[in-house]
């Protein structure tokens, strides 16, 4: 059994604006009248709910047909409705807690959702009329899962993450879709401290794995994948770095690889400092934030000046492929690597993650997805990605941002700051939004700039 | 001797819920599935769609073999269970092999209950319960011009209303006052009288059949009121009693049906019972009570699957309501909750009824106790939930009277969504 693509529900979101109920009407029944919809969304004082099939992992639809009727499709996930065998009893009916298969005097029979075949109409309808700002989403991310899943994990069981950390997620995932044929590099960092090294002179991957200083992973990547090409072996050279071995003190190494156009992926899980060592800052760290060399006390305020924007200064490097991602966002992340992949092979490609520190930045270990969208929705954090021959383009539209504090009240490390800090991060957002938006449009001079490669 | 860690005796509804149950913990522990009937899984329910033609027999079962291959389950079809060793845990069949459990559960169901009719065990009579039975009456039908019920109970009515389809004239004799007594009131009944007596059905309420003889080639049917009917069929539809035979001098409690605690476990360690066997808690009183209807079975058989796997998520039982779903000459009636309104301390708080729709709800400090319809759309699975969690109606009491369906899915969207 796989993992099923489903649709998502965010009452938050529903206007009540029936779209969804009168394009299934239609298309179910032929006539808009949505009494006959097989998604009902009921007024419930000043919200709105959802009544409709959640395609349940142990039905209780399929548990009281007497005539075997109803079946999961193991290979969709849908519950299907037979009506040649069913006898119309509606002891489904009883066994669904959710309204999700109901009679309808129209069709003279139980009716239930079928995803319509795994594009469903409600869905369109209700991202078409809301601008995809609506309630309804159809959830893919299930095959990744099902393409993934079956792929081996390089990494051994048991890495010592902070409890909730997405790190270890980005590292299995990497790992698994780049493959066994990987020199691995994970200089000083989270990476190496959770035991992808090893210990007791055992590794802590399948793949080769080395541990370079913070300054010379790419340099030492760059030989490695050159002796294997004179050797005539095809070797992905992966580097897994944290913000700090990226963007501080390994720069140099990485800007001169850049600039080479080096076969190399090297992957930045961006946690914005070095949180292995006891949390201090680094130059990702963003303004305002708290780190055991940001403190925060009766003068200190947190970190006093800008993050630096790592992936803008790749993007200058005229890589063969440069983008960003998050956890938050899978589906967008595997599209990325898998480009980050091919785009090695040809070139240097550079994929930066923002992965979200449940201890140094302080929050609950279960909210670290959660953290992770809010900066997305926030803009906080933007999704985009660049090659030579297209530029920059948005993986997600930065308009209709969710406001700062969203993402700022989430955090423990942003408890302390002052309205006027806010608003300079609010500011700070605003204008590398604007920026970012200006280079997608081609409106920037920069983005020419980029694309050619050289001033 | 064989041996299973797992021995179901029984392969419907409570049996194949018992079994899923089980593989979702344990996916390798043997499990071996003995049942009377020499077929594949099937339900009693469907049994009345066979007798009309509308189903096929080979196209009702619920599980084929493959089923039970990938499960990796063993099935043995036409063999009884004839006695239980519960301390040596062994269970003997009818061919005489015995097998040795580790775990059994018991969900042999009901068999039909014969009346004390004088002559009726020597009559010709069908009873329908087993897939042969409808078999037996599916193919009785061409002859069949007149047709006797005896009992309008579900069974009874489903039978009557396919017997008139079928083309024969039916007269339904049943002792209550009204038809389905056990699910709705005089005046839901009523509508349903009604329904049968327009396709010219007859139906004998408040009757008794004193004595059944051999009348040439049909049955004279003779009730109290000194009345006579010859039929030739006579269907007996006078409810069920729990299959339990086999249990003598096994040591399990036995009362009605087999007595289960909350997780459906017997009074003998390692034995469990579930389904129509099983006389289990009732929701509104506590007291243990047989509720012989499939979706209460599917429940039973998931606990006690889930107990005997020993699944850390297993809940107790939250005791029997009864409800029932009952289309007739494609009208629907729906009946979640007790009908004993005034045992349950429940207040009826709307009920109106017309030619062809009718509404009762029932509240105990405003919470839901029951809902019964006929034609009228709720969802019963979500009202089922409602009952069992006690939900408190008093912010939406108003709104949940007018429009039940609208305000229940409301609730139940952001309550367990």
């Amino acid at each position: 059994m796989g993992a099923y693509n489903t649709i998502a529900f965010k009452p938050e979101l529903c206007d009540g604006c029936n779209a969804c109920m009168t394009a299934c009407a239609t298309a179910k029944n032929g006539a808009p009248d949505i009494i006959n919809s097989r998604i009902q969304i009921v007024a419930d004082g000043g919200s709105f709910e959802l009544a409709m099939c959640r395609q349940c992992g142990d039905p209780k639809c399929v548990s009281n047909c007497p005539a075997a009727a109803l079946a999961k499709d193991d290979a969709n996930g849908v519950i299907d409705w037979d009506g040649t065998k069913c006898v119309n009893c509606l002891l489904c009916t009883v066994g669904c807690a959710y309204g999700g298969i109901v009679h309808n005097a129209a069709a003279g029979h139980v009716v239930k959702c079928d995803t319509c075949g795994g594009d469903p109409i409600c869905v369109k309808a209700c991202q078409e009329i809301h601008k995809g700002g609506g309630a309804l989403k159809y959830l893919t991310t299930a095959n990744i899962y099902n393409e993934v899943g079956d792929l081996e994990d390089l990494f051994v069981p048991g890495l010592a993450g902070c409890q909730g950390c997405n790190t270890e997620l980005i590292m299995r995932h990497a790992l698994r879709r780049i493959g066994p044929d990987t020199v691995l590099a994970t200089p000083p960092g989270c990476i190496p401290g959770m035991g992808s090294v090893g210990y007791n002179g055992l590794t802590g991957t399948k793949v080769p794995v080395f541990h370079p200083l913070l300054t010379n992973t790419a340099s030492m990547l760059t030989g490695v994948k050159r002796h294997y090409k004179r050797q005539g072996r095809e070797v992905n050279a992966v580097a897994l770095a944290g913000d700090g071995g990226a963007s501080d003190v390994g720069f140099q190494s990485l800007s001169g690889a850049a600039e080479r156009g080096e076969q190399i992926l090297f992957i930045c899980v961006d946690n914005e400092g070095y949180m292995n060592t006891g949390m201090q800052r680094s130059s990702c760290t963003p303004f305002g934030a708290w780190t055991s060399t940001t403190p925060v006390g009766e003068r200190g305020h947190g970190k006093t000046q800008d993050a630096k924007n790592m992936p803008l200064l790749m993007m200058m490097h005229n890589c063969e492929y440069v983008a960003t991602a998050s956890t938050a966002f899978m589906e967008d992340l595997y599209d990325k690597l898998d480009k980050a992949i091919a785009a090695s092979k040809r070139g240097f490609a550079y994929l930066h993650i923002y992965s979200p520190c449940t201890t140094g930045w302080r929050f609950p270990s279960q909210e670290n997805i959660e953290v992770a969208r809010k900066a997305v929705e926030t803009n906080f954090v933007m999704l985009w990605e660049f090659n030579p021959r297209d530029g920059l383009r948005l993986s997600r539209p930065l308009d209709d941002a969710l406001p700062i504090d969203a993402y700022l009240e989430a955090l423990g490390k942003y408890r302390h700051l002052e309205p006027e800090q806010v608003a300079h991060i609010e500011s700070t957002v605003a204008k590398n939004a604007g920026f970012i938006k200006s280079l997608a449009e081609g409106r920037h001079p920069a983005m020419a700039q980029a694309m050619s490669g050289r001033a | 001797m064989q041996e299973t860690q797992y021995l179901i005796v029984g392969a419907s509804h409570a049996a194949l819920s018992a079994l899923q149950a089980i593989r979702m913990q344990d996916a390798e522990g043997s499990i071996t599935v003995v049942t009377r009937d020499d077929a594949l899984p099937y339900s009693p329910t469907v049994l009345p769609y066979v007798v009309s033609g509308r189903l096929a027999p080979e196209r009702v079962a619920l599980k084929d073999g493959a089923w039970f291959e990938q499960n990796k389950v063993g099935f043995i079809r036409g063999a009884a269970v004839t006695a239980v060793d519960a301390a040596a845990k062994r269970a003997k069949l009818s061919s005489g092999e015995e097998i040795a459990y580790a775990k059994l559960l018991l969900a042999t169901g009901a068999a039909p209950l014969l009346p004390p009719i004088s002559g009726l065990k020597d009559v010709r009579f069908h009873v329908l319960r087993t897939l042969d039975d409808a078999v037996g009456l599916h193919a009785a039908l061409p002859q069949t011009k007149q047709a006797v019920v005896l009992g309008a109970g579900l069974v009874g009515m489903h039978a009557a209303e396919n017997l008139a389809k079928a083309g024969a004239q039916v007269t339904v004799v049943e002792m209550q006052p009204r038809v389905l007594a056990g699910y709705f009131d005089a005046e839901a009944s009523a509508i349903i009288e009604a329904a049968f007596a327009a396709k010219g059905i007859k139906l004998m309420l408040g009757a008794k059949v004193s004595r059944c003889d051999t009348a040439g080639k049909a049955v004279r049917v003779t009730t109290d009121g000194g009345a006579t009917l010859d039929a030739d069929l006579l269907l007996v539809a006078a409810g069920v009693a729990p299959v339990t035979d086999y249990l003598a001098g096994s040591g399990v409690d036995i009362d009605r049906g087999i007595l289960v605690d909350d997780s459906m476990r017997s009074s003998v360690d390692g034995i469990w019972a579930a389904g129509d066997v099983a006389q289990a808690k009732g929701f509104y009183d506590g007291k243990k009570t047989l509720n012989g209807i499939l979706p209460e079975a599917v429940e039973q058989g998931r606990i006690a699957g889930m107990a005997m796997a020993g699944d850390p998520a297993a809940k107790p039982y939250p005791g029997g309501v009864p409800l029932n779903t009952y289309t007739f000459f494609g009208q629907q009636a729906v009946s979640v909750g007790s009908q004993e309104v005034d045992k349950i301390g429940g207040e009826v708080v709307r009920k109106e009824a017309d030619a062809k729709h009718y509404l009762k709800i029932v509240m105990q400090d405003n919470r839901l106790t029951g809902i019964f319809g006929i034609n009228v759309p709720f969802d019963p699975g979500v009202m089922w939930e409602l009952i069992l969690r006690r939900i408190d109606l008093s912010s939406v009491r108003e709104a949940f009277i007018a429009d039940p369906q609208k305000t229940a899915r409301g609730i139940m969207s952001r309550t367990w969504r």
